[in-house]
């Protein structure tokens, strides 16, 4: 056993990385919870979204209108997962199950002639002046972009949630969608709206996996990060900064499960892989103000 | 009379013709971890099913199953392509193993054919290679190349092949370099792209400067290259687009003579129940390209080792040969059997850390 070999700013520093992709996911579904919608699709939007972003990234040799590749694409498979829950009132469940699925089916074909080849490389942009300090520099801020925007959506998503009037009236949705409509909001549009926002997270955090994480395209390369995502939702009982603690939490274990595997300590894995969840079992047991939002995963059509 | 006399001869035609020419092509299916393109073991599993079919064309048909999870699900796909009418089935993880034998027992009539695993029976053959002669060739070079004296190892799970790969690759790297150390990480995974490469840079941040993997995807050769000062080797598949650098070498894996030779074996309807161990020697394991970034001299005497090899002139597990706790596991010159090997569940000695049970 050597744990003088884990070098703990490089430790912190890879456990914002490894966050970054289940991170943005969440803040999606979070900002979909809250409207009222679930959305189990969020695996199928992740690979969409890497399969489009890497696509994009390749054709035009830009990183970054990979990126927006991606989210467009997380968006527009969203669209559809949006149109038959909203419009045509199928079952959220189901069809948020289908999505993933018919997702993982679609980026492997979209992929197919992309095997192999390698990603145009995203480079690192430290911050300047904050990037030389010690110990906080090199573990906050020495980054790529994505990761930093990352952290600007959760600050963004809380501050529209808490103080705007557009994130008052998504919550109402969310709450209780019978009001907000007797109220005269349009209950459809918000929720579509959320949607589309929740499916163009999931994309970028799926492209960060496939341009940046493993930069190359794979069949399967999310391998389930999106249930993390959804799970990390509950997790931070719908609050956008409980997000990003718990996205570090699983992030977290992750890396320092192998860091400590590395380092030669005999602690049987699973025990550590287990962790996050039980601590959201936890979560979800202890905290009182952990409540789901009123309409989570109820239909809802105005003649009724 | 007439129509009568017309039609019966039709059908005598008829019966001529199916008997003569249109045989019912022999089907061949195939049962994949990992999806075809995934870069390495899968994808060459895929390389081999496609040169049965460009061997035989329409005489065989074939099919195959990916992403199939090791477990409960693999026996109802295997049972799915049975009932489908595959005369001859491939399954290729050592994870497939009780569930092929589960079903063969179902399927008396049906030829199983069981990659990296110990069981056989009537029906089913185990088919395996050996690896551990190509980690032989890695650590030969990866404790020559490394100036950190760490090499950084990504185990899949802590079975038999695996291990076999980590004592070999780690003798061979002690001869070479008596500093070397391994550090271990187990991914309980065989593909899982994000998880290798987060694997590959937490072995990169402790200072390793060589990366060995046994898990299929190419992310710990991105991880490598991004780093920039890292060596790595492809693994089951040549990952050549890793060439020159940071991939120095590879293991790949060729199952397409052996796929060939079983299919054909179905046909002339002489397959019979066997358990091949095939390596170097038989071209069942090969050894890609070594690349300019290795100096010629390492070169020179991997391909010294290599060619040994295939004389069957050297065994990489040739004493003498202690196990972790310094007892003695083979004397000088004594050579490890298969037996031992198959059944590997010991680290030898020098590696530190415990197998996990």
């Amino acid at each position: 056993m050597d744990l003088s070999s884990i070098n703990p700013i490089l430790l912190l520093a890879s456990l914002m990385v490894a966050a970054t992709p289940i991170l943005l996911a969440a803040i999606g579904e979070l900002v979909v919870e809250r409207a009222g919608v679930l959305n189990l699709g969020v695996e199928g939007m992740m690979i969409t979204g890497a399969v489009c972003g890497f696509i994009v990234a390749i054709s035009t040799g830009s990183p970054w209108l990979g990126f927006a590749g991606a989210a467009l694409g997380g968006a527009l498979l969203a669209l559809i997962f949006g149109v038959l829950t909203q419009v045509l009132l199928s079952n959220q469940v189901a069809t948020g199950l289908a999505l993933t699925l018919f997702g993982l089916g679609l980026a492997a074909l979209l992929g197919q002639g992309y095997v192999g080849i390698k990603a145009p490389p995203v480079a690192k942009f430290p911050i300047p002046l904050l990037s030389d300090l010690p110990v906080i520099g090199p573990v906050l801020f020495r980054h790529d972009p994505i990761v930093y925007l990352g952290i600007t959506i959760i600050a963004a998503t809380s501050a529209f949630l808490r103080y705007s009037r557009a994130g008052l009236i998504l919550r109402a949705v969310g709450e209780n969608h019978e009001a907000a409509h007797a109220l005269g909001y349009h209950v459809i549009r918000v929720r579509l709206l959320a949607i589309m926002f929740g499916g163009a997270c999931a994309g970028l955090g799926g492209a960060y996996l496939g341009l940046v994480r493993v930069p190359q395209w794979t069949e399967g390369v999310t391998a389930g990060a999106g249930w993390i995502a959804l799970a990390i939702v509950v997790f931070a009982s719908w609050r956008p900064w409980r997000l990003l603690l718990g996205a570090y939490l699983f992030g977290g274990v992750t890396v320092l499960q192998l860091n400590l595997q590395a380092a030669g300590v005999a602690l049987p894995v699973s025990y550590l892989s287990m962790a996050p969840y039980l601590a959201t079992i936890l979560v979800l047991v202890m905290m009182r103000s952990g409540r789901a939002p009123g309409s989570l995963g109820q239909s809802f059509h105005a003649s009724r | 009379m007439k129509i009568k006399t017309l039609l019966a001869g039709t059908g005598i035609a008829l019966a001529l013709a199916t008997g003569a020419f249109a045989q019912d092509p022999t089907k061949v299916g195939f049962i994949y971890v990992g999806p075809v393109g995934d870069g390495g073991w899968t994808y060459e599993h895929d390389q081999a099913r496609l040169a049965v079919e460009a061997e035989f064309s329409d005489a065989v048909e074939t099919f195959y199953v990916e992403s199939v999870p090791e477990g409960p699900d693999a026996e109802r796909v295997i049972t799915q392509m049975a009932l489908q009418g595959a005369d001859l089935i491939f399954t290729t993880s050592f994870g497939f193993m009780d569930a092929t034998v589960n079903v063969a027992e179902r399927f008396p009539d049906v030829k199983f054919e069981h990659a990296t695993g110990y069981k056989t029976a009537d029906n089913v053959s185990a088919y395996n290679a050996r690896f551990y002669e190509g980690r032989a060739i890695q650590g030969h070079i990866a404790g020559q190349m490394t100036e950190s004296n760490i090499i950084g190892y990504i185990g899949s799970y802590p079975i038999p092949e695996v291990i076999q790969g980590i004592n070999s690759a780690f003798l061979h790297a002690r001869e070479v370099n008596p500093d070397v150390e391994f550090r271990i990480i187990w991914a309980y995974t065989w593909f899982d792209p994000a998880k290798e490469a987060e694997a590959a840079s937490v072995l990169i941040e402790q200072g390793a400067d060589v990366i060995l993997q046994h898990t299929d995807s190419t992310a710990p050769q991105a991880a490598a290259q991004a780093a920039g000062n890292v060596i790595t080797f492809g693994q089951a598949s040549d990952m050549a687009e890793f060439a020159p650098f940071p991939r120095v070498s590879s293991i790949i894996d060729d199952w397409a003579p052996y796929y060939i030779e079983r299919t054909q074996a179905v046909i002339d309807g002489t397959w019979e129940s066997s358990n091949v161990w095939h390596g170097i020697p038989e071209g069942m394991v090969g050894i890609g390209e070594i690349t300019d970034a290795v100096p010629a001299e390492i070169k020179a005497s991997a391909e010294v080792m290599i060619e040994a090899i295939r004389a069957g002139e050297y065994h990489p597990f040739t004493g003498p040969i202690n196990y972790q706790d310094g007892s003695v596991w083979l004397e000088e010159g004594d050579v490890a059997d298969d037996e031992t090997l198959l059944g590997m569940n010991f680290f030898v000695e020098g590696l530190a850390g415990d197998i996990p049970q």
